[in-house]
């Protein structure tokens, strides 16, 4: 069993390209408004309160107040992007969420930062492994998962163009970028990375454990191995032809994210497949336990996250 | 107020509490004592005060009104049917299947209903959105926002006080429904939220406290909203209101906070409004009186 090889890309935040995006669309459309709940700085929403204060407003470390005077500007007609650490944008204001945004399809776009495990050293208080899973259940609901920066900036702009509420969950860490600039995004949209007409295996993943996929995929082709990688980057809703033919070419089906097994990618998959095509799904995430303090690379170690431990864990399953 | 103005006043008043209680009768479920005790501010506003256009629901400039303690529907539902919303008649749908009356406002089936409401803390922070939205534009409406006193047990009702203040939202007026009762009993006894005028002033609100079954001081209340218009400051009245107002048997009763007349309960409650035979109309018809 070789060692998994990691190619060199160039690295960029999910959040430093939300931060760009947003100026450049604030740019084109006077009616979007950012909030933020004291944390521009890190969730870069301080770009656009510089360029544009007047459209920007700090609401203060109250984020359920937040999600409120979000949902009644755009009941007013504006398109107002909200940001904080994915956990405080989703988990503590979800009824608001719920009833003030959901229920009434309004105009707010929840691009929260700091999202799963990678946010790291802050630990398990600040590691939202549980958002996409909640926001899944709402009705209305958009859910979008950038892979690198790239998507993350076609992802910013399709949500402010979807009328109707709209989750984008980033990250903290720099992360490789995997696509160029011919990438384009819609809702409903899954990528297929790597392909094979007839595959042992196929890994359905999103967000940062895209990259960790590609890695993966790439040593098992090179070993012989037929495999599909596919960057679900649109969980809500979900590209179902494309995952159901997927499974249909392929004798396993793996996802991957980085959250809980219960009720994210992994969930909506099995809901899907067990419905349309039943198959084997094996579902790599963090195993229904909480987080814990450590750099984000020994967190994707320590839970199993890395290529390397795909790797070794789907060779012993196709053995 | 001059006595006319008062008598025409009162006697909206006495059509809409009686509308009310058809209302809640005919659902046989809802929130009589709350209804009651809100609708004198409630209509006082829609009646004087704020501009709209039912004709044009969306219409840019129309002040907005939004109902915190959205379980107090049955008295939005009756005003906006007054003012002309949608016909009297589907007044008798509230809380059915597929009515536009829901059980708590639904901005998404009932024009003039600004924002859906019902989850207790969150009408008044999308109040201070809209607020702040029409801040921002320099528009010149007004947002009112209606919440119970025991709604304010709620965190979310001070993140929105703080954020009204820091953002200057002096076209933002915060009535509390002030009945001194909640589900379980006297709010004081549930869990204090007293004394709320001096909570409203130290959140930098300009404060008034009116007897909120006063016409002339209801009036004053709006006149004291109007004076702090241009200072950057949100108002805040705290509105001491009786719940189940003028049905004698429903008045400071926080039993009535969620439990619909029977038919006897009813006809005993029309006869205090001095409008029994308007039971009859509702029962056959529907609402087909003249107002």
């Amino acid at each position: 069993m070789g060692k998994v090889e990691k190619k060199k890309l160039e690295m960029q935040a999910t959040r430093d390209a939300y931060g760009k995006t947003l100026v450049e669309l604030g740019t084109e459309n006077h009616n979007i408004v950012v909030m933020d709940a004291d944390l521009s700085a890190s969730t870069r929403t301080e770009l656009f309160a510089k360029k544009f204060p007047e459209r920007f407003f700090n609401m203060g470390i109250a984020e359920a107040n937040m999600i409120g005077y979000a949902a009644g500007m755009a009941l007013s007609g504006k398109i107002v992007f909200v940001s904080t650490f994915a956990i405080f944008a989703t988990l503590r204001p979800f009824e608001q969420i719920r009833n003030a945004v959901a229920a009434q399809n309004l105009n707010v776009k929840i691009a929260a930062t700091h999202a799963g495990i990678s946010v790291g050293e802050d630990g398990l208080s600040h590691q939202a492994i549980e958002d996409v899973a909640i926001l899944r259940s709402l009705p209305n609901m958009h859910i979008f998962i950038p892979a690198d920066s790239v998507s993350a900036v076609k992802i910013v702009k399709e949500a402010a163009r979807i009328n109707g509420p709209v989750y984008i969950r980033m990250s903290r860490p720099k992360t490789p970028i995997i696509y160029d600039e011919t990438y384009e995004f819609n809702a409903g949209q899954a990528n297929i990375l790597i392909d094979a007409p007839e595959a042992r295996v196929a890994m359905l993943a999103t967000g940062n454990m895209v990259y960790e996929a590609m890695v993966c995929g790439e040593k098992l082709r090179s070993e012989g191995i037929p495999v599909i990688v596919v960057d679900v980057s649109s969980i809500k809703p979900i590209n179902k032809e494309l995952i159901v033919s997927v499974a249909k070419r392929a004798r396993l089906v793996v996802t991957l994210e980085e959250h809980t097994i219960v009720g994210g990618l992994g969930g909506a998959v099995c809901e899907l497949l067990s419905e349309e095509y039943p198959t084997k799904v094996m579902r790599i995430g963090i195993n229904d336990v909480f987080g814990e303090s450590g750099t984000p690379s020994a967190l994707f170690q320590h839970f199993g996250l890395t290529a390397e431990h795909i790797y070794r864990k789907l060779i012993k399953e196709l053995r | 107020m001059d006595e006319q103005k008062r008598i025409e006043f009162e006697k909206e008043l006495n059509s809409l509490r009686r509308d009310i209680l058809l209302m809640l009768y005919e659902a046989k479920s809802g929130h009589p004592g709350g209804s009651l005790s809100a609708i004198s501010v409630i209509s006082y506003l829609f009646l004087n005060v704020m501009r709209f256009d039912p004709a044009n629901p969306l219409w840019e400039e129309r002040d907005r009104f939004i109902l915190s303690k959205g379980h107090a529907a049955p008295a939005l539902y009756a005003i906006l049917a007054r003012v002309g919303y949608f016909s009297p008649k589907l007044l008798k749908t509230l809380r059915k299947l597929g009515s536009p009356l829901q059980g708590h406002p639904d901005s998404r089936k009932l024009p003039g209903v600004e924002s859906s409401t019902g989850s207790l803390g969150q009408g008044i922070s999308i109040a201070g959105g809209i607020a702040l939205a029409g801040k921002m534009e320099k528009k010149s409406y007004n947002v009112y926002t209606l919440l119970g006193d025991g709604e304010i047990q709620e965190g979310q009702v001070w993140e929105a006080l703080m954020a009204a203040s820091q953002f200057k939202l002096d076209n933002l007026c915060i009535f509390i429904d002030n009945n001194g009762l909640q589900i379980d009993g006297p709010v004081s006894m549930v869990m204090n939220v007293d004394p709320i005028a001096d909570k409203l002033r130290s959140f930098n609100l300009a404060t008034m406290e009116i007897d909120g079954h006063n016409p002339d001081e209801i009036e004053n209340a709006f006149e004291f909203f109007k004076s702090n218009k241009g200072k950057g400051v949100p108002t805040g009245i705290v509105s001491h209101t009786i719940k189940g107002k003028c049905v004698s048997f429903m008045e400071n009763k926080s039993e009535w906070h969620g439990v619909a007349p029977s038919k006897e309960e009813v006809e005993k409650a029309l006869d205090e409004l001095g409008c029994i035979e308007s039971l009859e109309d509702w029962l056959t018809e529907g609402i087909t009186w003249e107002r």
